[in-house]
C-alpha cells in the first residue's frame, strides 16, 4: 500500500510501485488533465509539481513520490467544493493569461506547460526572456505557440506584481480550507 | 437527386415530437425528419443542416468537422451567426454526428468548383456534390477546407437563409412587408410599429416558409463577427485540464492496450512466444493483430510491461530499397530513366522549354531533397473501443470520421449504424488522424474482449515509427536566363505526386516550362503531411527561383517582385512581407535575410526572415509573414494559424529527418527526433490582407510551406552556401 498526496488529498494506493505517477494519477484518481506524451521526460506534457518544483510524471514511479505533496493542473485552480457548481471557475493567474492571449491550439500540452510556468513564476516571480527560455525547454508545444506562451507569463508576471508587490507574498496555489483539512486529517 | 419540395416542409414539423422545424433552407431533398433523429433534443428547433434555436432564444450551430486546435468549433458559428444576425453571446456550438446526412458536401463542392458558381447551377451542385461526398463516406477536417468550402457554402448561407425566413414569418405575422424588418442580436423589430420579438418566438411560424438556397450574404461592410476578435469556444477547457480528448474517454470497467507493430511495413507476425507476458499481473488478453501484437491489461503500465516481454518474429516483406539512401539511389535512377526513355509524366506545360534549354550557353541546374517526416502530434495515436449490443463504438480524435464509421463497418462485418463514433477532442492532427490505422487497431482489441470498453494507447515511439509519412522527394532543375536576367526556361522533375495538384507550380510569370515527374514507390507508407505536396515543393522552387535570382546577381525581393507582374495579389502579398521586414536593412554582421513566396489552398503566404549565424548555427530571430486569404473570418484565428504552420514547417526545416535503415525508421521519440522549442522559437509578425470575399483561401496549412526556403535562402545571403537539402542543422555548413 502506498500513500501519495495529490493536490492535499491523501490517498491510499494498492499498485505495483514502479508504476509512473502520470498514470496513477490519470487513471487510478481520474485527474485526466496531466497528458501522456514521450514516456521519457522529453516533451513536459505530464509536468506536475512535487513539492512546488515542476517534474515529469511520466518517468517519476510512485514509490519515489510516496508521502511527497504533488499538484496537478486541477490542483492549481483555487477552487474548493463549497463553491456552487454554477459559481464561475476561479482560475489561477496563468489561465487567465493563457486564455486572455488565446494560447493553446490543439491544447494537449498545456497542462504540462501551464505547470513549468507556475513552477517558474513560484521561484521567480518577473522572469526575463531567458529565464523563460530555460524554465519552458523542457514543454514542446506542438502547435508551435511558444510566443503566445512567452507574452502569457509576461502577462501574468505583470498581474502579479500589480495584485501583490511581495514576492515572498505570491500564493501560486491558494489551497482551500477544507482541503488543509482533510489533508491534515489524511 | 432530391428535390425542393413543399410537403417536405409541411411533413417534417409533424414529424418531429416536440421540435420544430423551420425549413430546409440549404440542402435539397426531403432531408429534414432523418437530421432532427440525430440532432435535435426535446424543445429544440431545427433551422437546417447547420442551426436549431433554443425555446431561450440561444442559437446551437452544429459544426461538422473536428476541433485540433486551429478554431473551427468557433470560426463556422462565428460565420452562421453573422448571416444569421444572432447574438453572439447566446451562441454555442455541438458537433455534427458521424453520419451521411453530414457528409462534406461543401468541401467536395469547393473542391470540384472553387469559387462562386452561377446561381441557376447551384442547387444541382449541391445535390451532387453531397452525393459524392456521400459515397466518398468523407466527413473530413483537412486540405484547410473547413472555412472556404463549409464555412462559405454551409454555414454563411444557413445563417443567411434562417435569417430570411425569420424576417418572412414576422412579416406575414405582423401584416408588414418583409424588407421593413431588421433582425438583430436574434431579435426582430418593425420600426414603424415598435414591434419586437425574439427569433425563438417566430420560429414555429417560420416553418410555414420557404426557405432560400440562395439568401443574399452580407458584404464584409455588414460583418459584425466575421473578421473580427473572437475568444475561441474550445479554449477555457485547454487551461484547467478538462478537455476531453481521445486518452481522456473513460468507460464503465475499461481495461487498457499497448500494442507494437513489426518495424517494416509489409512485415507479418510469423510467431508469438507470450508465455511470460501472460503470467504478469493484469494481463487479460494478448491478441494478434496481423501486423502487431496487442496486449490488453487491467492498466495501462501492466499492458505496457507485459508487452516488452513478448518475443515476435516477423515475416520478410519483399523490399527494393531498405534504407533512405537506397531510396534516393532510386529516385535519381527512375528519373533518369523516365527522360531517358521519354517516359515522363507531365504535369505542366508551356511553351518550350526543352528546346530553349538546349539552345542556350548557360543551363543552371540544381538537384535537391527532402528526408521523410513524421507527423508527431502532441497526443499519440489512441482509440477507444466497445464491442457491445450489437455495435462497435468507437471514441477517438478522427480527421475523417465518417470514413472510419464505413470503413470498420466493412471491415469487421456490421451494418454502418451499428458503428457509432464519437469524436473528441484531438490533441493535434496535422493530416496524422485522418488515417484509419488506429481505430481499426482498437476495434480488433475490442472485439477480441467483447463487452468490454478497451481503450488502446500507443507509445511514443509506436506513434512515431508507425506514422504515415510525408515522402522523401528528390526535385531536379535545369534553367536558363534571358539577356536581361529573367528565366527564359524552367525545367523541373521530381519523384512522386500527390495533392494538391498545383504544388510545383510557380506564381511567376516564365514562357516555357516543362513539369513533370516520375512514380517512384517505397515501402514507406504516405500521409498527407500539414500543406502536403507543398511542402517540400515550396522548398524546392522557392530555393530554385533564388538561385537564378544570384545568378542574374539581383536582389531576390526584386527579383521575385519583377516577375509578378502577372499575378498583382502575390506581388503585394510580396511586398507587404518586404515593407514589414524592412527588407535590406542593415543588419549585423553574421546577420542576413532570406524570403519566400508560396500559394497554397487558395492562400498566398510571403514570409522573410531574419536569420542570426553569427555564432556558426542558424537562429531565425524573426519572421515577418504576408498572407491573403481573401478574407480572414476569424481575425487572430488566422494569425494563430500563420504562427503554428510556421513553428511546424520551420521544427522541420531545422531538425525534421526521418531515417530508414533495414527497412525500418530509426528515429522513435524526442530526443532524437527533435522539436523546435521555446528557446529556439523566433517572434512571428502576422499581417493579414483581405483582398476579398470571393476567393477564401485556407488557413491551417498555408503558413507552413514558405519557411524552410526563407531560412535556407537567409543562410545562402550569409554564407553563400546553398542548401539542398534538408534538414539545415544537418547539412549547413558555417
Amino acid at each position: 500500500m502506498l500513500e501519495i498526496t495529490v493536490n492535499n488529498i491523501t490517498h491510499q494506493l494498492d499498485i505495483e510501485p514502479d508504476t509512473p505517477l502520470l498514470w496513477v494519477v490519470r487513471d487510478e484518481l481520474e485527474l485526466k488533465g496531466t497528458k501522456f506524451g514521450c514516456g521519457l521526460a522529453q516533451c513536459g506534457a505530464c509536468t506536475v509539481h512535487l513539492d512546488g518544483k515542476a517534474i515529469r510524471s511520466c518517468v517519476t514511479p510512485i514509490s519515489a513520490v510516496a508521502g511527497r505533496l504533488i499538484t496537478t493542473i486541477e490542483g492549481i485552480t483555487p477552487i474548493s467544493e463549497s463553491i456552487a457548481p454554477d459559481e464561475p471557475k476561479q482560475l489561477h493567474v496563468l489561465q487567465e493569461a493563457w486564455i486572455e492571449q488565446q494560447v493553446p491550439q490543439c491544447g494537449y500540452c498545456q497542462s504540462g506547460q501551464i505547470m513549468s510556468a507556475a513552477a517558474l513564476l513560484e521561484a521567480n516571480p518577473t522572469p526575463s526572456d531567458a529565464d523563460i527560455d530555460i524554465a519552458m525547454a523542457g514543454n514542446v508545444c506542438r502547435c508551435g505557440m511558444y510566443g503566445r506562451i512567452r507574452k502569457a507569463i509576461h502577462s501574468a508576471s505583470t498581474k502579479l506584481e500589480q495584485i501583490n508587490p511581495k514576492a515572498e507574498e505570491l500564493e501560486l496555489a491558494p489551497i482551500a480550507s477544507d482541503q488543509e483539512q482533510e489533508t491534515d486529517n489524511g | 437527386m432530391g428535390k425542393w419540395t413543399r410537403r417536405a416542409f409541411l411533413t417534417t414539423g409533424a414529424l418531429v415530437g416536440g421540435g420544430l422545424i423551420v425549413g430546409v433552407a440549404i440542402r435539397p431533398g426531403h432531408r429534414t425528419p432523418k437530421l432532427a433523429e440525430l440532432v435535435e433534443n426535446e424543445g429544440e428547433t431545427l433551422v437546417n443542416a447547420w442551426v436549431k434555436i433554443l425555446p431561450d432564444n440561444s442559437i446551437k450551430v452544429i459544426v461538422p468537422h473536428a476541433e485540433m486546435g486551429q478554431g473551427v468549433h468557433t470560426v463556422l458559428p462565428m460565420m452562421l451567426a453573422d448571416e444569421m444576425d444572432a447574438d453572439w453571446n447566446t451562441v454555442s456550438m455541438e458537433q455534427a454526428p458521424a453520419h451521411e446526412e453530414y457528409a462534406s458536401n461543401d468541401i467536395v463542392r469547393e473542391f470540384a468548383l472553387p469559387g462562386k458558381a452561377p446561381g441557376i447551377v447551384e442547387d444541382t451542385l449541391k445535390g451532387v456534390t453531397l452525393k459524392l461526398a456521400q459515397q466518398m463516406g468523407l466527413q473530413i477536417t483537412g486540405g484547410s477546407f473547413s472555412v472556404r468550402g463549409t464555412g462559405t457554402w454551409g454555414m454563411r448561407t444557413a445563417g443567411a437563409a434562417a435569417r430570411e425566413l425569420l424576417v418572412n414569418a414576422a412579416a406575414d405575422q405582423w401584416g408588414v412587408a418583409a424588407n421593413q424588418i431588421r433582425a438583430e442580436n436574434s431579435y426582430l423589430y418593425h420600426d414603424q410599429s415598435n414591434r419586437s420579438a425574439p427569433f425563438s418566438a417566430l420560429a414555429e411560424a417560420a416553418a410555414k416558409v420557404k426557405g432560400s438556397t440562395q439568401p443574399t450574404l452580407k458584404s464584409p461592410d455588414q460583418f459584425k463577427i466575421m473578421g473580427k476578435h473572437v475568444e475561441r469556444f474550445d479554449i477555457p477547457s485547454k487551461v484547467d485540464g478538462s478537455a476531453v480528448f481521445g486518452v481522456d474517454v473513460e468507460l464503465p470497467n475499461m481495461k487498457y492496450a499497448c500494442v507494437k507493430c513489426a518495424p517494416v511495413f509489409g512485415s507479418k507476425v510469423s510467431s508469438v512466444d507470450s508465455r511470460d507476458a501472460e503470467k504478469m499481473n493484469g494481463v487479460i488478453k494478448v491478441v494478434n493483430l496481423g501486423a502487431g501484437i496487442g496486449v490488453i491489461a487491467e492498466r495501462y503500465w501492466q499492458a505496457k510491461k507485459a508487452l516488452d516481454k513478448i518475443k515476435v518474429t516477423y515475416t520478410q516483406p519483399d523490399i527494393q530499397a531498405l534504407s533512405s539512401a537506397d531510396m534516393f539511389t532510386q529516385f535519381g535512377q527512375a528519373m533518369d530513366a523516365a527522360v531517358a526513355n521519354g517516359d515522363e509524366e507531365d504535369d505542366y506545360k508551356i511553351g518550350n522549354a526543352r528546346s530553349v534549354l538546349s539552345r542556350s550557353s548557360e543551363v543552371i541546374e540544381a538537384e535537391y531533397r527532402v528526408p521523410h517526416l513524421a507527423h508527431s502530434t502532441m497526443e499519440p495515436m489512441n482509440c477507444t473501443a466497445w464491442a457491445h449490443l450489437d455495435q462497435l463504438e468507437i471514441w477517438a480524435g478522427l480527421q475523417n470520421p465518417l470514413g472510419i464509421r464505413n470503413l470498420l463497418a466493412d471491415e469487421f462485418d456490421f451494418e454502418r449504424d451499428q458503428v457509432v463514433i464519437n469524436n473528441v477532442y484531438l490533441g493535434g492532427g496535422f493530416g496524422r488522424r485522418a488515417m484509419d490505422d488506429y481505430p481499426v487497431q482498437a476495434a480488433k482489441l475490442a472485439l477480441a474482449l467483447p463487452g468490454v470498453p478497451v481503450k488502446m494507447i500507443w507509445s511514443r515511439e509506436e506513434d512515431t515509427q508507425q506514422d504515415f509519412y510525408r515522402p522523401a522527394v528528390m526535385s531536379r532543375f535545369k534553367a536558363c536566363l534571358d539577356s536581361s536576367g529573367k528565366p527564359e526556361a524552367w525545367e523541373n522533375q521530381f519523384v512522386d505526386k500527390h495533392e494538391p495538384v498545383e504544388a510545383p507550380t510557380l506564381p511567376y510569370s516564365v514562357a516555357n516550362q516543362y513539369i513533370h515527374y516520375v512514380n517512384s514507390p517505397t515501402h514507406i507508407r504516405f500521409g498527407p503531411w500539414r500543406s502536403v505536396d507543398h511542402t517540400q515543393h515550396a522548398f524546392f522552387t522557392e530555393s530554385f527561383i533564388d538561385e537564378l535570382a544570384a545568378k542574374a546577381g539581383a536582389d531576390p525581393y526584386q527579383y521575385r517582385y519583377d516577375l509578378l507582374s502577372n499575378d498583382l495579389r502575390a506581388r503585394s502579398v510580396l511586398e507587404t512581407a518586404a515593407k514589414m521586414s524592412d527588407w535590406g536593412k542593415p543588419l549585423p554582421e553574421g546577420w542576413g535575410q532570406g524570403i519566400a513566396l508560396h500559394r497554397s489552398f487558395n492562400t498566398i503566404v510571403a514570409e522573410v526572415v531574419d536569420v542570426d549565424m553569427s555564432n556558426g548555427k542558424p537562429r531565425v530571430d524573426k519572421v515577418f509573414c504576408a498572407a491573403d486569404p481573401g478574407y480572414a473570418m476569424s481575425k487572430d484565428g488566422f494569425i494563430a494559424q500563420m504562427e503554428s504552420g510556421i513553428i511546424y514547417g520551420l521544427t522541420a526545416a531545422m531538425y525534421g529527418e526521418i531515417n530508414i535503415e533495414n527497412g525500418a525508421v530509426v528515429e522513435s521519440n524526442f530526443h532524437n527526433y527533435k522539436m523546435l522549442r521555446m528557446n529556439e522559437s523566433p517572434d512571428i509578425e502576422v499581417e493579414i490582407i483581405n483582398s476579398g470575399t470571393d476567393t477564401l483561401g485556407g488557413g491551417g496549412e498555408p503558413g507552413t510551406p514558405p519557411i524552410a526556403p526563407a531560412v535556407t535562402n537567409a543562410i545562402y545571403a550569409i554564407t553563400g552556401n546553398r542548401l539542398r537539402q534538408l534538414p539545415i542543422n544537418k547539412h549547413v555548413i558555417a
